[in-house]
């Protein structure tokens, strides 16, 4: 999008006149089956939005309305200013789109692949040529540009394809399932320029995943179960407001510790893998009253906050992997796999 | 890479207009001759089918035809081999759209901001290009089957070619909106392709056939796209009458033998049908 003058990270994005993603009563009906029963929310422009969920939740019947694929059942949604069934062709223009499926020419070149998308998406030759080198460099891929695509590994083709989504400077990219199927170090190089993007251009993010860990990185989530947003906050928020954090400390005496700890600080602990654990509403508070008050000789401590795993857990009453195992899905994952593979 | 990426790049509306897709349709045409033109094994590959037939099936079915009236089995083939290779070059550039599903590519063009008949219509242009391309190359055999390379008659074929690659890719591309498998194919040459060069008098004379026969071969639509390929040839042959009756008898509707343009206009209208088919077809897909 057209930001004029010298951009600065601490410049804020210019005020549009809605959020970048504005979801209303979106429902998906495949016969009987409800895969989406009514959604709402919308995403502020510059927001790194988390959708999460197992697979068959209705994660990705929702990316694929927004996206313009797929025709709501009933219900709205506006994506960079522009609804999602009357006005696909300025939507598609002005979104970017990363999917967990490869979609690259192989028998092209990294580079043909680019010109292709930025001619469909009508990218003036004036820029496309710095634009090129600026999204290559980003995912380091501009030495390799004249190489056929065939060549790449996994993780060079999903850089390549986020250099791609980027190509044409949405103001919202989706990215649906970013890092799945890639090891942990490519894993977090993408995330590292996923940061970078949001840094440099500032654009709106929505992305799918169903690794917890990096839902981390957003500004906000929603968690998506059976169809219906079951939570949407901050990360942090969303802990919180699942519990307490967990406190483990190391000490010589451990009966002495779990006594003392329970009639100075009323906390029940109990030992853990020779670890006194215990659990309390706010560690990072309790962590200075623990050694100011107390005479323990502590020799180590660990402060542990929920995780989202915990989150997932309390709001759809599973954790992620067991959601995940379900028969449907397991068809779904076979098939994927049977994609990728090809 | 640490320094702030300046925004380089305003976001044009690309979406709805004309002109974009009209873009569309270069993009994606230009993209179908990149890779013809880098699959050189595809390029040789679908000339030796073509090749096998003129010259081995040819020479050996001519130690038996004895009707060919001083005419070489092989230069009466050679039209109809043109066909051929037209006729399968045509189809499987279209089948890539079934390729492209499966490696993925085909949601990478379902998602831009052009219409679907801009890709149709640039997979037609480039699956005919393509086709043109690999009929040309063949046609320059045309000197060792006795067909001289007369400049007119050249002109003829080349763009009597073209309007048939033009069709066949619409074909092939209705077909392929609707199979989701490479393995399909199979069954598409079987009983499409198959069937269809049999019937169309590429590899013997649509004359003096049994009355089945002869209905079958007017029903098959590529019977009109062979015949002004042959009677291109055989107009600039020095044959004697009783050959050109035997060899290019044409095509006749109750005793009415339709003349060229008649021919090349049923073709166009079936290329536009087919064309219209597989948009609405594809338009549907996802």
């Amino acid at each position: 999008m057209g930001v004029s003058g010298p951009p600065s990270a601490n410049t804020p994005a210019p005020l549009l006149e809605e959020p970048a993603i504005v979801v209303d009563r979106l429902t998906k009906h495949y016969g009987d089956l409800e895969a989406v029963r009514g959604v709402s929310f919308s995403v502020p422009t510059g927001e790194t939005f988390g959708f999460l969920g197992p697979n068959g939740a209705g994660k990705s019947t929702t990316i694929s309305m927004l996206c313009t694929l797929l025709r709501p059942t009933s219900g709205h949604a506006r994506v960079a200013g522009a609804d999602v069934v009357g006005e696909q062709g300025k939507v598609r223009s002005r979104i970017g789109l990363v999917f967990q499926d490869p979609t690259l020419d192989e028998y092209l070149t990294a580079e043909e692949n680019l010109r292709f998308h930025a001619q469909l998406y009508g990218v003036p030759e004036a820029i496309l040529g710095p634009r090129l080198q600026q999204v290559l460099e980003m995912v380091e891929l501009w030495d390799r540009r004249g190489e056929v695509v065939r060549n790449f590994s996994g993780g060079m083709r999903r850089r390549l394809e986020i250099a791609r989504g980027l190509l044409h400077s949405p103001r919202v990219l989706f990215l649906d399932e970013p890092t799945v199927g890639l090891d942990p170090q490519t894993r977090a190089h993408i995330w590292s320029y996923i940061e970078t993007l949001r840094r440099a251009e500032q654009i709106t993010i929505f992305l799918t995943t169903h690794y917890m860990d990096e839902a981390e990185h957003c500004d906000r989530i929603a968690i998506i179960d059976d169809g219906e947003i079951v939570a949407l906050d901050t990360p942090e928020a969303l802990k919180e407001a699942v519990g307490r954090d967990r406190i483990e400390i190391a000490v010589e005496d451990t009966e002495a510790a779990i006594t003392s700890l329970k009639a100075r600080f009323g906390v029940d602990a109990a030992l853990s893998e020779g670890m006194v654990t215990f659990y309390v509403e706010n560690g990072e508070e309790f962590v200075p009253r623990l050694f100011s008050e107390s005479e323990l000789a502590i020799h180590s401590i660990r402060v542990a906050r929920p995780t989202l795993d915990d989150v997932f857990m309390a709001y759809t009453g599973r954790t992620i992997r067991d959601a995940e195992a379900s028969g449907m899905d397991q068809l779904r994952a076979s098939a994927r796999f049977r994609a990728r593979r090809r | 890479m640490t320094v702030a990426l300046p925004a380089v790049v305003s976001v044009r509306e690309a979406g709805g207009t004309f002109s974009s897709d009209l873009r569309g349709v270069r993009v994606v045409w230009r993209r179908e001759l990149i890779r013809f033109s880098r699959d050189r094994t595809r390029m040789v590959t679908s000339l030796i089918q073509p090749v096998l037939f003129l010259f081995i099936l040819g020479t050996g079915l001519s130690t038996i035809a004895r009707s060919t009236a001083g005419v070489s089995f092989k230069t009466f083939m050679f039209p109809g081999i043109i066909g051929m290779t037209v006729l399968f070059t045509a189809v499987f550039s279209a089948m890539s759209i079934v390729w492209d599903r499966e490696f993925g590519f085909l949601r990478e063009m379902l998602v831009a901001p052009v219409k679907r008949w801009s890709i149709v219509l640039g997979k037609c242009f480039g699956g005919m290009t393509v086709a043109t391309i690999q009929g040309v190359i063949f046609l320059c055999l045309a000197g060792a089957v006795g067909v001289p390379y007369q400049p007119v008659m050249l002109v003829e074929l080349v763009g009597e070619m073209a309007l048939m690659a033009f069709a066949l890719t619409g074909f092939g591309i209705l077909l392929a909106s609707r199979i989701q498998q490479m393995q399909s194919f199979q069954v598409v040459v079987q009983f499409f392709v198959m069937p269809m060069f049999f019937l169309s008098g590429a590899m013997f004379p649509l004359s003096g056939l049994p009355s089945w026969l002869t209905a079958l071969t007017k029903i098959d639509p590529l019977t009109y796209a062979v015949d002004p390929l042959r009677e291109a040839v055989f107009s600039h042959l020095k044959v004697s009458p009783a050959a050109l009756r035997a060899l290019d008898p044409g095509v006749s509707w109750n005793g009415w033998r339709l003349p060229v343009p008649l021919e090349l206009g049923i073709v166009a209208v079936m290329a536009t049908v087919l064309l219209g088919a597989a948009m609405v077809a594809f338009s549907r897909t996802e």
